[in-house]
């Protein structure tokens, strides 16, 4: 019951993560604050999703794939989204400031 | 434990996350096809990926098969991949120099 619960509760925060990193890809202004709305807040929902998958598998070989899953995700997707930043901001693209049109 | 020895509501609850998941991807894609910049639609599309991770890992609980998450391992590197070579390719105008 307690275990069930727990899986409960960790895919529904996940969701939540996932819902706001979602809407703040579609509603931010500028490519840098999309950046970092999709590498911190999906990065995050998705971790809380492993987690789940972890109580709910146990003792298992599968959740050791899960945990290194959840370590892969951890540097990488933060690693992805300063890639691309660095890019754009290589590129000149400017950040989006108070004022500027959307 | 097996995916039978769990409540009804749990799998209702996953099932419901998963049609959730599915929507915000849609979401995303948006940006995908709108975005002004190519670095845009590559933010966008790495979060695209994250989802589908997500996905593969809620469907591994729904399912109750390790497999899946040997598929969701598999499109983590792929994103990861994808969106490091479309960076550097952004940047430098090659991948591999």
């Amino acid at each position: 019951m307690i275990r069930t619960l727990a899986i409960g509760a960790f895919v529904a925060a996940g969701l939540f993560f996932v819902c706001v990193a979602a809407v703040g890809v579609y509603r931010l202004p500028d490519l840098y604050t999309r950046a970092h709305s999709a590498s911190k807040s999906d990065t995050l929902g998705s971790l809380l999703s492993l987690v789940a998958v972890g109580i709910a598998f146990g003792a298992d070989a599968a959740t050791i794939k899960v945990a290194l899953l959840a370590l892969f995700m951890l540097i990488t997707s933060p690693t992805a989204a300063h890639a691309i930043a660095r890019a754009a901001h290589d590129q000149g693209i400017e950040p989006w400031q108070r004022g500027d049109e959307r | 434990m097996t995916a039978s020895s769990d409540p009804a509501v749990l799998l209702v609850a996953i099932d419901a996350a998963l049609v959730v998941v599915g929507a915000l991807c849609v979401l995303c894609s948006y940006r995908v096809i709108r975005g002004p910049t190519v670095a845009d639609r590559v933010v966008a599309l790495d979060a695209i990926a994250t989802n589908v991770v997500a996905i593969a890992v809620l469907f591994a609980l729904r399912t109750d098969r390790g497999l899946f998450v040997t598929i969701s391992l598999v499109l983590a590197i792929i994103g990861f991949i994808a969106t490091v070579a479309v960076a550097k390719f952004v940047d430098r105008g090659e991948v591999i120099q």
